[in-house]
Order: structure tokens, then sequence, then C-alpha cells
């Protein structure tokens, strides 16, 4: 079996200690919470850390919190099946739950974070393989080489920005808490914790731990999350979208869209649905009688550049980014998902 | 000694009752020991280094940091194990280590054993090896041409064309000019693999002159063989066992490199030795379905009975040879078991690519040819404007004839299985909606091969079955592979014996201490070694009857075998009793299909079969106009089986094989990029989960073929083959687009819905079938109707 490479186990008492543990081993130290993105790809020999610090046991990183005014802070090491099945998160925050539970599968969802999958790694049919499919296809920028396979004249990356949550979390005007060396701690967007880089992906400084997510009170928000994928017990997405529709009735007073898996990082594409503002969505908008949602789609989906690095047809993927858009938006509003394939 | 006639179905009492598997508790209960779990005193793990390129001179290979390193036992090379194998005698191109020239990213060099498994994968890092790397061959086309550097292999040729067959059988030119309609169509399968749960595995361990290997392989006796020729020993020092089985599926049918590797290391370091797969090399190992283009023309009379039919194939065998011959014709072979083609040319072709090599999987070089064959009559309908249930009724062979190329028929539910699967699913009054849609197809599988791969005139199935104070002990050499075999021949005997299937114990698969079996592939076991094992139990039978008629004064006839007693006597009572009279109670029992079952044309030894099993199926699906994505709803299937000795163990086999048929269809993919498997991964290689299966209705037909044990006929791979065309049907219902091409993947049922709104032609799939320079045609005649009656 592909054997694990060894490494040194720490495990600190509290988030800061994690923090100056980080700052202490520099690049040669990851944390590790539930592991299911870290250990297979150290595995394969995509990630090589010497020292990891663990995270999974600190009790106070497993909270789910109300917040004064009414929204909800989510402990970066909650379960991805707690902060999916959590009724106060779920009530209010649709699209994030929803992401949640569409993360890979149940038993990972089990031992998965939301901290892992707001920092899950990027993903590239060229470099999610084991060191030796690496060695012999050519190392790639995002490790061990210099150019881009998929793309061999971009001067970085293109790995494909695949986590489920983040997505919704910033169509929700969620930030995170980062923890940094000295228990320094700053509260940042949850969109401005990436980069469109694939490589280096996260924003964020590499001694900096995520502590928890906060998202804001709903007010007149509600949300989806719709995924693409080929298998729903399991796959990572090929498209998403997240999508939040202020409503004033059945008018639409504010819109977000984020998608996630067509480039290297969550794009915020919310001036698409400018189009939609001070509109009703009903019947006329909802069947696509007057194309007003497939307008907003093939705008928002303007961003999506799907490459040949991930499965299916690219082009296919770009088609059903549009597809996602309209589908949230559909369910975002409150009408059923049937009402959206008509669109 | 006489044996009784076999007993009418009324007196059955094991055979065809639900039970559950002999093995299950311990599978289920985790106590069965598989290949991976065999661990002996003083152990080393070996590990592979595989080419990193798909084609390459080897210059040289520097193993002295390897040796350098703690912990490593031995470093092996070509050098080390010099002398060719493969599976078939005709093309024995294979090297356990490759020391000249390496043909596909995958292709094992050189081998390290070592006190653990990880410094044997630091000694494999340690060892440089020099490549001169040649132009890598990534296609059919591609093949076809003659290379620049050099071919493959230099037994076959022109270019890279490993195989070619062309055949014909009756005046097919003649069929075609009569014709009121003729048609054609290309199609194309894609390679996948066979995905079993378990890595394979093999332990090898010397004592004294003697070498035991346990290894996860469906034929333990061609292992033994291919030992025996590399490590040069005689067949009396080698031992092949077959460990209890994770999943076969064709894919542990060869002998393998990791297989002799660990021998060879065992003769040189006295110590046993263990080498398991990653799931990435088992992928690399593949020997799973070729990706076959395919051209077919039908030409049909007025009422739709086909004149005469025309099939081209052209395989992408990979890198090697494996069972590549046989996998060439049997994409000929088959079209002519389900339906009366009166005149059919076959003209095939196999190519040497530089993948991973294919080889056979479940409906070995059937399945792709059934999907081609049932789509394109499905399209001959349309164009006669006929039902396309109809227009196969009009076609159907007849139980008890002989097809055009020779294919002995006997019993034959194709009739009852159509019937049978159109009833239960509503068929004719489905429902109209958008997005809908049903398919259906039929198709036929063989009851095991005719021939042995290697000629020889021996059994193809033996079986002891010995009576002692330990009670009743079956050998044989059949394989449980997960199929089910151990409990057929368990319920064999115990019907035989008036016991139940839990009272035999089975010691199968081992070449030290069973009787020959060919192995677990061809859908053969239940056929062969259930035949063999029901001619040793009654042989018993008849000693212990006879025994015990003696001393109960009365006539043989009237001594009743069942529920655990013999007359009057308990079974103990009965077997001691014989033992005093006749000491060791031992009876055997042999299978050899019978002759005359097909032709004598060069090429005519793939295909017959002493029994074919017939299948129907029909699929429910909703497909998305919109994204392409499907959803089964329930798949229907009705299986000519002859008569199921465990009906339990029947509709699992059904049951796997729509599992194992759906993936084909909808996703499964042995893709590369660049001389690249795509997806060398469980993740990234697409195949159902849970969540995708739908519902299975299994119907069982009986036909009680008149020579399989109790009627009995294979189970194991015919329900996979009418799936994959019965999805595509399905699609083409549902969304009025033909999807030439399988698996049948959302992006490709877009892509021939926008070609359709462009208004361009309503499909997806190849367009053109190539040049191939196909030999002058082996001209058959067929059977004279009058003749072959049967």
């Amino acid at each position: 079996m592909l054997r694990l490479p060894p490494f040194r186990f720490l495990r600190p008492g509290s988030v800061d200690e994690a923090a100056d543990l980080l700052a202490e081993h520099g690049d040669r130290a990851m944390v590790v919470a539930g592991g299911t993105d870290l250990v297979p790809k150290m595995k394969r020999g995509q990630m090589e850390p010497e020292v990891l610090v663990g995270l999974g046991h600190l009790t106070e990183l497993r909270a789910v919190h109300a917040t004064d005014g009414g929204g909800v802070e989510i402990g970066a090491g909650v379960t991805l099946t707690a902060a999916s099945s959590d009724r106060r998160v779920g009530a209010d925050h649709p699209a994030y739950t929803r992401a949640a539970a569409l993360v890979s599968s149940p038993a990972l969802r089990n031992v998965g974070t939301i901290g892992g999958n707001l920092c899950v790694d990027t993903r590239c049919n060229y470099y999610d393989m084991s060191v030796e499919w690496r060695e012999a296809c050519g190392f790639c920028m995002k490790k061990d080489g210099d150019i881009c396979r998929v793309a061999p004249a971009s001067k970085h990356c293109r790995a494909i920005a695949s986590s489920d949550t983040a997505p919704a979390a910033i169509a929700l005007g969620g930030t995170v808490v980062l923890v940094g060396p000295g228990g320094h701690r700053r509260e940042v967007s949850v969109s401005d914790l990436y980069q469109d880089d694939g490589q280096f992906y996260l924003a964020k400084a590499p001694d900096e731990i995520v502590e928890c997510l906060r998202l804001p009170p709903p007010g007149a928000w509600r949300s989806s999350y719709v995924k693409v994928r080929r298998r729903g017990a399991i796959d990572f997405p090929l498209a998403g979208a997240a999508v939040a529709l202020a409503m004033a009735g059945p008018v639409v007073e504010g819109c977000r869209i984020v998608l996630t898996a067509v480039g290297s990082r969550p794009f915020d594409v919310s001036a698409a649905g400018e189009a939609l503002v001070g509109r009703e969505l009903t019947g006329r908008e909802l069947t696509g009688e007057d194309g007003l949602l497939a307008d907003v789609a093939a705008e928002a989906a303007k961003v999506a550049k799907p490459l040949d690095n991930a499965d299916l047809h690219y082009v296919w993927r770009k088609q059903m980014t549009r597809r996602a858009v309209v589908q949230a938006i559909v369910e975002a509003a409150g009408h059923s998902p049937a009402l959206a394939a008509l669109a | 000694m006489t044996i009784e006639a076999p007993r009418d179905e009324r007196a059955l009492r094991v055979v065809g009752k639900s039970l559950p598997r002999v093995e299950a508790a311990a599978k289920v209960t985790g106590s069965i020991a598989y290949a991976d779990d065999i661990v002996l005193p003083g152990m080393l793990f070996c590990k592979l280094l595989r080419s990193r390129h798909p084609y390459a001179r080897v210059l040289s290979i520097d193993t002295r940091a390897a040796r350098a390193v703690p912990g490593v036992v031995a470093v092996l090379t070509g050098h080390d194990l010099p002398v060719n194998y493969g599976i078939m005698p005709t093309c024995e191109d294979e090297h356990a280590l490759e020391h000249e020239k390496v043909r596909f990213v995958g292709d094992p060099v050189a081998a390290v054993a070592a006190v653990d498994e990880e410094t044997a994968q630091a000694g494999c890092r340690a060892i440089s090896v020099e490549y001169e790397p040649l132009e890598a061959v990534e296609s059919i086309e591609q093949a076809l041409v003659p290379p620049d550097d050099e071919p493959l292999h230099d037994y076959a040729g022109p270019a890279n064309v490993h195989r070619l067959a062309a055949l014909e059988f009756g005046d097919v030119d003649a069929g075609f000019a009569r014709a009121a309609h003729v048609r054609e169509d290309i199609f194309f399968f894609e390679g996948n693999t066979h995905l079993p749960m378990e890595q394979h595995s093999a332990t090898a361990q010397v004592a004294g002159d003697k070498v035991t290997l346990w290894s996860s392989t469906q034929d333990p006796h061609y292992v033994h063989r291919a030992l025996a020729k590399v490590l040069g020993l005689p067949m009396g020092k080698l031992r092949v066992v077959a460990a209890p089985h994770g999943g076969g599926f064709g894919g542990k049918c060869d002998p393998f490199s990791h297989e002799i590797v660990v021998c060879k290391v065992a003769m040189m370091t006295g110590r046993p030795v263990k080498c398991t797969l990653t799931r990435e090399e088992v992928f690399y190992t593949h020997r799973g379905r070729h990706p076959v283009l395919m051209w077919v023309r039908t030409g049909v009379d007025a009422d739709g009975r086909i004149l005469a039919m025309h099939f081209r194939s052209a395989l992408d065998g990979g890198a090697y040879g494996s069972y590549g011959p046989a996998s060439t014709l049997y994409t000929g072979a088959l079209q002519t078991t389900t339906y009366a083609i009166p005149a059919y040319r076959f003209e095939g072709a196999r190519v040497f690519t530089n993948k991973a090599p294919c080889g056979p999987k479940r409906g070995h070089g059937t399945p792709q040819p059934r999907f081609a064959l049932e789509v394109h009559l499905d399209k001959l309908a349309a164009d006669v404007g006929l039902d396309p249930v109809e227009l196969r009724r009009r076609n159907f062979v007849k139980p008890f004839s002989r097809t055009v190329n020779w294919l002995r028929i006997t019993s034959c539910g194709l009739e009852e299985v159509t019937n049978r699967v159109l009833e239960a699913s509503g068929y004719a009054r489905r429902e109209r909606r958008r997005g809908h849609g049903m398919g259906f197809a039929v198709s036929s599988y063989m009851c095991g091969a005719g021939l042995p791969i290697y000629w020889n005139k021996m059994p193809h199935s033996e079986c002891v079955v010995n009576v002692g104070r330990g009670g009743v002990t079956l050998y044989c050499g059949a394989t449980d592979i997960g199929q089910g075999s151990d409990s057929v021949l368990a319920t064999v005997a115990a019907e035989e014996l008036g016991l139940w299937p839990g009272d035999i114990r089975l010691v199968t698969g081992d070449t030290g201490l069973t009787p020959v079996d060919l192995g677990s592939y061809s859908s053969r076991v239940t056929f062969m070694a259930g035949n063999a094992a029901r001619e040793a139990a009654a042989k018993m039978r008849a000693l212990l009857v006879g025994v015990v008629a003696d001393e109960e004064g009365c006539a043989p006839q009237e001594v009743e075998v069942r529920d655990g007693k013999v007359g009057r006597m308990t079974f103990e009572e009965a077997a001691t009793l014989a033992e005093e009279h006749l000491g060791v109670l031992s009876a055997h029992g042999t299978y050899t299909p019978p002759e005359g079952i097909g032709g004598r044309y060069k090429g005519a030894g793939v295909g017959p079969s002493p029994a074919y099993s017939y299948s129907a199926a029909t699929v429910d699906l909703d497909a998305d106009p919109g994204s392409g994505e499907i959803r089964v709803n329930k798949v229907w299937l009705a299986h000519d089986i002859g008569r199921s000795i465990n009906e339990m163990a029947a509709r699992g086999q059904v049951e796997g094989g729509v599992y194992m048929g759906l993936g084909e269809a909808l996703m499964e993919a042995q893709a590369y990029r660049d001389g690249l498997h795509r997806q060398p991964s469980m993740l990234d290689y697409k195949s159902l989960t849970f969540l995708e299966m739908p519902e299975v209705e299994t119907i069982l037909v009986e036909t009680h073929d008149p020579e399989g044990p109790y009627g009995a006929k294979e189970v194991g791979q015919g329900p996979l083959l009418p799936v994959i065309p019965a999805v595509v049907s399905a699609v083409h219902d549902a969304l009025g687009v033909w999807i030439d091409e399988v698996p049948v993947t959302p992006d490709k049922i877009v892509r021939a819905l926008d070609a359709r709104a462009k208004g361009k032609e309503a499909r997806y799939g190849p367009k053109r079938f190539p040049d191939i320079p196909y030999p002058d045609l082996v001209k058959v005649v067929p059977p004279d109707a009058a003749t072959a009656a049967l």
C-alpha cells in the first residue's frame, strides 16, 4: 500500500500555542485537524511536512455560538457533519449548511472540519497524483516543478479552488478570525482569504490559523448553494454556485453570486446579479421566458475559464456553471429546483 | 458401480434454494484471510520499480545504491528472470522485469525486497535507470502506421498490428444484394478496468526444494505453468494456492510480474516474500476491457429478417499480448448466438499501443460488439419502421440449433427472457414524459470456453470427494473469486449426499492439494466444475448406498439419501460401515466439454461452449435535457440460468453484473493523456456508488440445460451484457440523441443535443473507421441446416 512518510506530531494546548509552533517550525510545518485532505496528499508526496501541528483535539475550536446581533460563529474544528446538521445555522444560512452537507462523503464529513474545507487545497488532475505519476508526467509548478502542465504558458498555477463552503460563506458575507503567532488575531472577509493562484491560493500568512467562521445575521437574505459533480456521494465540485438574495416579498433588493471550481479562487460575481435588483422573481423570470436568469447566469459565468484538468469536458463545465447559477437563484428565491430545470 | 439417473427436479432438496454462501460468515466477520492478510515468520516485503516512460529502451540499470540501503535484502532486474511468458502460447511476450525495453508507464523494470515496505520503496527510489525514449504509440490509428522507431514487438505486424482475423460464413455479398434495406454504423467502446475491491497480492515461501505461492489469482493452474517455465522448475516443485479472493472480474487471470518476482526472491533469500500492489499499480496491471472501434453493416429483407451482416472491429490492446488473440475473435464470435444470421463476415484487428495491457474483463471481448450490435439493430428497426423488439424477435435463434459460424446452441430462453423482462418493466406501455426513457436489449454468453488456453486433451475440471472420520471433503481446483463457486460445489455435493452445503469441507484452488480446474474465467465453473463435483459425489453416494442396501437387505434404489440419512442409518453410521467394508472412501469426477460444439476452421476455438446463457434487460432512466445528467431509476434483468444452484447467490451475480454494466455504460474509462493514465485512483476513476445504483429486479428463467449440472448454466458474466446497449437505447428514448460511444457521459449528451440544435446529426460518436490491412477472408461453409439439426 501507499505508506505515510515519517513526521513529527505536535499537540499544542491551545490555538495560540499552535500558531506559535507554526511560526517556530516555519515552512516545514503544517496544521492538521481531520486530515482528510492532508493525509492522502502526504502519501502521494504532494505535501511533505516534517512537523504536523494537531488541532483536532482542541475543544475551543469545536463550538458553535450565536453572536450578538443574531449572527453565528462556527469554530474551525467543528466537523462538516456537525455544521451541516446545526439547525440554527441551517435556518438562517441554508447555502452554508447545504454546501457543508455536499462536501465529499458522510464518512469524510464526520472527520473533516469546516476550517479544513475553507482551506482545502486547490485541485488539478496533473497534481493530485502519486509522486511516481507526476515524475512520469513531469512535475508542475505547484509541487517540485516549474511550469503549469495544463496551461504551459501560464505564469501561475491553474489548480482549481474546490471548497464547497467557501462560496457559500462569501455569499453570506462571512468573515474568518485568523490567529497568528503571539496570539495576534485579525478578522477578514472570507473572500479576502483567497487569491487567484492555484499554488498560493490562501492570502493569509503561513503561520496564521483559521479559528472560526462568522456568519452575520441573515436579515432579508435568503440563500442556496448548487453543486455540480459526477457522483452525489463523494466527488469534489466541477462547478458550484452560491447565491444570496435579499428579498422584499417577491422583489429582489440585493443579489450576491459566488462561484467555485471555475478558477483558482472562489469568484464573487455579484455584479452580474445587479440586473435582478428591483425585479420580481415570479413565473416569467423563473421559467426563463424573458431570458433574465439566463442573461444573469451568462454574465456571472464569464469569469469561468475551465481547463482540461478536472473531470468531464471543460466546455460542459462552463455550461454547467451557468446552469448552477440559475438553479441557485431559483432555489434561493424559494422556488423548487424543478422549476429551475425549465429555465 | 452404477450411478443413479438424475432425479427429477421435485426431488431436489438443496439445489435451487436461497442459502447464504458457505464463506459468507467468515467474510462479514473479517475472519477470512485474503492474500494480503498472510504473514509468515521472517517475511520480506517487495516493491516493483516501474517505468516512467510510455516507450523507451532500457540502456542501463544501476542498483548499487539500492543494495546499500539498510534493510534491503535483495534487488532484482530482468537479468535475474530472463525467460519470457504470457497466458497465450502464441504471444508469450512478457518478462517479469523488462531489461531491454519498457512499453507502458507502469511496466516493471526492477524489484526490491526489504525488511518492510517503506524500505523496499526507498530501495526502488535508489535505483537509477537510464532510458532512451522512443516515440509512443497512443491510438489505434497510430498503431496502423509504420513506426519511425521500431514496433513494440518483433513477432507481429504490419506496423504495430498484433493480430488480424477475417472470416466469412456463407455468401455475405449475395445477402446484401438481396436486402431491401442496408444500414451501416460506427461505434466506439472506451476501455475500462475491473476495479476489484482487493488489490493484487502474492506471497511466496520456500521449504526445501519446493516453492509455494499464495496469490489473489483466478486461475492458479495457469500461474503454476508460467512459474514452472520462468523459474525453470518442474511443476511438481511448485504449488500455487489461490487465496480467498477479494474480486477478480478477469483482472487476475494472467500470470503477473509480482507473482513471479516473489517466488524468485524467496528462492534467492530463503525467506518468505510478499508483494501487494497499490491501487495505482492495479490500474497499470489492468488486463481490462479493450477500447474497441467497430463498424457494422446489416442487410434485412422487407420483413426485417437479417440476410447478411458484416462486422469489423479494431481493438486497442495496450502493450502486451495477454489474451489478445482470443479477445479479438470474441469481438466477432457471439453476434450469432442471439440472432440467426444466415451470412456473416467478421474482420478483426488488435493493435499494440504504449498503454497498460488489455485483457479479459467480465464478458471478455463481447460487451463491446454487443453494445454496437444492439444499438445498430435499434437504428435499423427505426429505418424499416419496425418496433425494435419485434425486429429482434424475427431474428432470434432457435433452441437446439447451429449458428452460421458452427456454434452449437442447446437450451435457449431468449424468447422467455424477452417476454419476462418486457412484461415486468411495462416497456410497451412506458410513460412518455420529457427526459424519461426506457431501453431494451438482449445478449448471450458462454458457459465456459470449449477449449483450454493451451492445447491439451486432459479434463477441464476434476473433483475428488472423500468421506472419512473427518466428514465429507471435496477437493477441486476451482477458485472462488467471490462469484460463489465454493457454494456451488458444496451445494452439488450436499444434494447428492443428502446433506447441507455447510456439511461439506472444501479444499479448492490449490495446485498442490486439488485436482485441476482450469480457473475462474469464461463463466465456466458452475457448468464444468459443477458437473465434475456432481459425478464425484454421485459415485460416493452409490458407494454408501450399496453398503447400506447390503446391510439393510434391500435393493439400492430403495435406499433414500436425504436429510443426513442413508436409508435408516445416519450419514456417519453409513460412512463408518462403508469404511469397514471398502477402506478409504474416495470418488472422483471429471468434466471435458463435448466434441463437435464448434467448427473446424482457423479461429473456431473461440466461441464454442457446452451451453449459452441468455439475458434481456430493460433500463428506465431520466436524462436531464439541460445538463445531460442521467438518473437510472430501475433495471429489470431476466436471465436464462438453466437452473439456479443457489438462488440467492445467483441474484447476487445478476445484481453485480448490472452494477458493473451500468458503470461501464455511464462512467468508467481507462483513459490516457500523453501516454499517461488519466485517473489511476478510486476517486478519479469514476464508478457508481450506492447513490447512483438503482433498484434491480432480477428474473431468473430456468430452461434446464440438458448438459449443465441439474440443468444449470452460467450467471457470472452474461447479465452485464445487455445493460450497456439498453442504457444507450433509453437515452435515445428520452432525448432523441444517439450516443454511439461508451461511456455515455453528460458532456457527450449535451454535445449531441447541441449538434441537433444546430441542425446537425443528433449523435455523438466516432465518424470514421480506419483502413485496416485485414487478410484474405477465410471462407467457411456454414453448417447445412438439415445435417446440423440437433
